[in-house]
């Protein structure tokens, strides 16, 4: 069980949530002990590298995925009802209308055959079926325009591959919004568009949450995107929580190594040139057979500092940080600001530590 | 997918972060001393749009139109810009995939825009390509001693019983294990992949190398790993860089000068600082302030940003006069008349836009108008005398326009 790093009433609680798919080759665990919630009104920013389980733990509060296939255990509440084990009927009824995803790959989740605009009145009559097609097609009029898609009168009759990447990005939120849903979580919304197509359609996001009060949860690679979007930061490293909390606690004063990785990897445009590129070693770990202990141990710079075998034959617990109240993070690490500051701090950001002298 | 066999290399054995530390590089300085190696003047590349029926040429897409620069020896030269813009047409005209439709691109006394294929051939040793995509790059039949073998034995560098030991070495100098070359590309990670393209780029030993957007299929972990591994290739065997990527920090971070392109042309050039603490031109203004940053999160909410409307035009039938007319927030009417000229403004800066100055500086009166000979509405003024000397020259002059003293500066 986590604390909320706020208070207030979540729209979406997840607690405890597992996934894990049976495969040829064993058990996939792709999603272990999860918790998290979203308020109205508020963004959830979800990271972590490829394969961490970012989409999955999203599908799962959808339903997306195939109960052959996926073991699902844990719990989702979406406003109260919980949605793990739910009927197909009732799930299909919340999907799209209360709660609704923008998808990693547009033009996949486009169909290729049918225009633009028969797609989003379709999906309107869906949860209107009283609509007439006349409302259903001003209704997705309507939305282009919204998204800020140029000349949506002529753009509305067009097929999915005559859009350009930017433009069907925006066709997929006009989808995804088209029923006002409580929940929007968008998948990589932005990735692959150039920067410019991005800080539209982030705006667009941030006005559409202004507007209709809508909670966000947005999973990205980008931690600029985090920083100017979310109110939380949920990372997530092999299927678990690694670290959780506001995104100014846990994006200016972070506990955990991989954390600290995810920084220092990436370089800021505004950065001090002296500043450092520093990778985090190795690959991404095996979700067939996680490393024991501490999941992120066997890439981790900093585990001499944790006294004995801990890190590698005990897994670290969830826990309040040292710092910041809800902040959350998974390490045996005793001072981890400590650590921050007197090492990691002077190489990624050199001029944060002139200032705070 | 993690599923992946990922072998783990001697390299990668987990270091104190102290070591790891020492294994990075912070960002590439400018050498104003060196010699260029590379100098490209008014390149063009026409691709001629034809109908399916009668294979007769219609139109023309203008994906590079006109663009000049200079790469120095052991240097970095960044190509930003968004989708379409015309940098992997540039790469790839400089490595010769194409022959431009015009201009020149002089590398060591020779023109490689105008060499026949034959010629260039001993050239190729010279000027290597890292590709964007690890995965699709390497042919997955081929064992990764036999792509990286590969350049050697086209270009008989090495005799054939030297090959796999020199291919060892190769492999060792990009951190991979060099017992591995028998196993094949599908058993490494994207990160090792990478890797294992940069190794075969640097079989022949090149002076210049175009990297495509080598890091951005990479997962954000492993991308500072390969850029770091670049740098220490460029100070070891002193090989510039024609950096393609559309990541402006990383631009930074490699790179001490940077081109900024815009529909097929360069906008705005210039050493980092120039491009990234005192960019002139609306376009590469409006770049920089959409890209999301980190120290955000200190304050929370977004940057206070120029906001461009519209889509990109099409470069079949690009706008008249200046090319970013269509969503530029400062737009006047001589933008739509006449194309601005590439004017140096700083010592190492050139802009290209009527109104040029710093974020809510932009002079209200075009500062080309007199040069064009024309008013500043852009319409013809028989009293101003046009000036002659406009061409685009790759490089910079010794003196230039400073906008601040309204004088010519000089170096
Ligand atoms: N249907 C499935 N069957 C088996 N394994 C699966 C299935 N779906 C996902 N996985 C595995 O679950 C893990 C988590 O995948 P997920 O798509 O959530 O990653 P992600 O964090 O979204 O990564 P990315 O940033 O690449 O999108 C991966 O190892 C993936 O291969
Ligand atoms: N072989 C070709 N034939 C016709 N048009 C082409 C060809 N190659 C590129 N183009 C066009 O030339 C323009 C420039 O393309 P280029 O690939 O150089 O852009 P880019 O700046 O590398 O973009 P990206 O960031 O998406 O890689 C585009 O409009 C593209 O469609
Ligand atoms: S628990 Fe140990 S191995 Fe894991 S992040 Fe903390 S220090 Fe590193
Ligand atoms: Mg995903
Ligand atoms: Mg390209």
């Amino acid at each position: 069980m986590s604390t909320a790093p706020t208070s207030g009433d979540p729209y979406l609680v997840v607690d405890d949530l597992t996934v894990r798919f049976p495969t040829a080759d064993g058990l996939v665990q792709a999603v272990t002990g999860l918790s998290y919630q979203v308020e109205l009104g508020k963004t959830l920013g979800i990271v972590g590298e490829s394969g961490s389980g970012k989409s999955v733990s999203s599908m799962a509060v959808l339903g997306l995925h195939d109960r052959r296939s996926a073991q699902i255990s844990g719990s989702i509440k979406v406003a109260g009802t919980e949605v793990v084990g739910l009927s197909e009927g009732r799930m299909r009824e919340l999907r799209g209308n209360a709660v609704a995803m923008i998808f990693q790959d547009a033009l996949a989740s486009l169909h290729p055959f049918y225009k633009i605009g028969a797609q989003l009145a379709e999906a309107y009559r869906t949860h209107h079926p009283k609509a007439t097609k006349k409302e259903a097609r001003s209704r997705a009029l309507e939305m282009l325009e919204r998204v800020g898609i140029p000349q949506p009168d002529k753009r509305i009759d067009q097929y999915p591959h005559q859009f350009s990447g930017g433009m069907r990005q925006r066709a997929m939120i006009a989808m995804g919004l088209i029923n006002d849903p409580s929940l929007l979580i968008a998948d990589e919304p932005t990735t692959a568009l150039d920067v410019t197509v991005q800080a539209q359609i982030l705006d667009l996001l941030q006005d559409l949450q202004q507007e209709f009060n809508s909670a966000i949860i947005i999973i990205t690679h980008d931690l600029g995107v985090v920083a100017e979007m979310a109110d939380d930061v949920l990372v997530m490293y092999a299927g678990r929580a690694v670290e959780y909390g506001s995104a100014k606690e846990v994006l200016t004063r972070p506990e955990m190594p991989y954390t600290w990785g995810l920084l220092s990897s990436v370089p800021d445009v505004a950065a001090d040139t002296n500043a450092r590129m520093i990778p985090i070693p190795g690959a991404p770990p095996s979700l067939l057979d996680p490393p024991s202990g501490c999941p992120f141990h066997p890439r981790c710079a900093h585990r001499e500092k944790v006294p004995g075998d801990l890190c590698r034959t005990e897994l670290p617990e969830l826990l309040p940080a040292v710092h910041g109240e809800g902040h959350l993070k998974r390490c045996h690490l005793a001072d981890p600001e400590a650590v921050f500051a007197a090492e990691v701090l002077p190489e990624i950001a050199p001029e944060m530590v002139e200032e705070k002298r | 997918m993690t599923e992946d066999a990922t072998i783990v290399e001697p390299g990668e054995e987990r270091e104190s972060f102290e070591e790891l530390v020492k294994h990075t590089h912070s960002a590439n300085e400018l050498d104003t001393s060196a010699p260029p190696v590379l100098t490209v003047e008014n390149l063009r590349m026409y691709f001629p749009i034809k109908t399916s029926l009668m294979r007769r040429t219609v139109g023309h897409v203008q994906a590079v139109d006109g663009v000049s620069f200079v790469v120095p020896k052991g240097g970095a030269l960044g190509l930003v810009g968004e989708s379409g813009c015309g940098k992997s047409t540039t790469g790839q005209l400089i490595t010769r995939l194409y022959k431009p439709t015009g201009g020149s691109m002089t590398f060591e006394g020779h023109d490689l825009a105008s060499i026949s294929n034959r010629e260039m051939k001993p050239l190729r040793r010279d000027v290597q390509m890292i590709f964007q995509d690890p995965y699709s790059s390497l042919n997955p039949r081929h064992t990764v001693g036999s792509i990286v073998g590969a350049p050697l034995r086209v270009h008989d560098v090495v005799p054939k019983n030297k090959t796999l030991s020199r291919v060892q070495e190769l492999l060792e100098v990009v951190g991979l294990n060099p017992e591995h070359y028998n196993r094949y590309p599908n058993e490494f990670s994207g990160g090792q992949r990478q890797r294992i393209g940069i190794a075969r780029a640097l079989a022949l030993q090149p002076k210049l190398m175009v990297a495509d957007e080598p890091v951005s299929a990479l997962d954000v972990s492993i991308q500072a790993q390969v850029i770091n591994l670049l740098q220490d290739l460029q100070r070891e065997f002193d090989i510039a860089f024609l950096f393609i990527a559309h990541d402006l920090a990383v631009v930074r971070h490699f790179c001490p000068e940077v081109a900024v392109m815009y529909l097929g042309k360069i906008v705005e050039i210039g050493d980092r600082e120039s491009i990234y603490a005192n960019a002139h031109h609306p376009y590469t203004q409006a770049l920089l302030s959409a890209v999301p940053d980190v120290k955000q999160a200190a304050t929370g909410g977004r940057r206070e940003r120029i906001r461009l409307t519209g889509d990109v035009p099409s470069p079949i039938d690009p706008p008249s006069g200046c090319r970013f007319r269509t969503r530029c927030p400062i737009a006047q009417e001589i933008c739509a008349r006449h194309e601005p000229p590439l004017l140096q403004i700083g010592k190492r800066h050139k802009v290209a836009c009527h109104f040029p100055g710093r974020l809510g500086e932009h002079p209200r009166e075009p500062l080309t108008a007199r040069l064009l000979g024309v008013d500043a509405s852009g319409q013809p003024d028989p009293g101003a005398s046009p000036a002659t000397d406009l061409v685009e020259q790759p490089g910079y002059a010794d003196t230039w326009f400073d906008l601040d003293g309204k004088t010519i500066g000089r170096a």
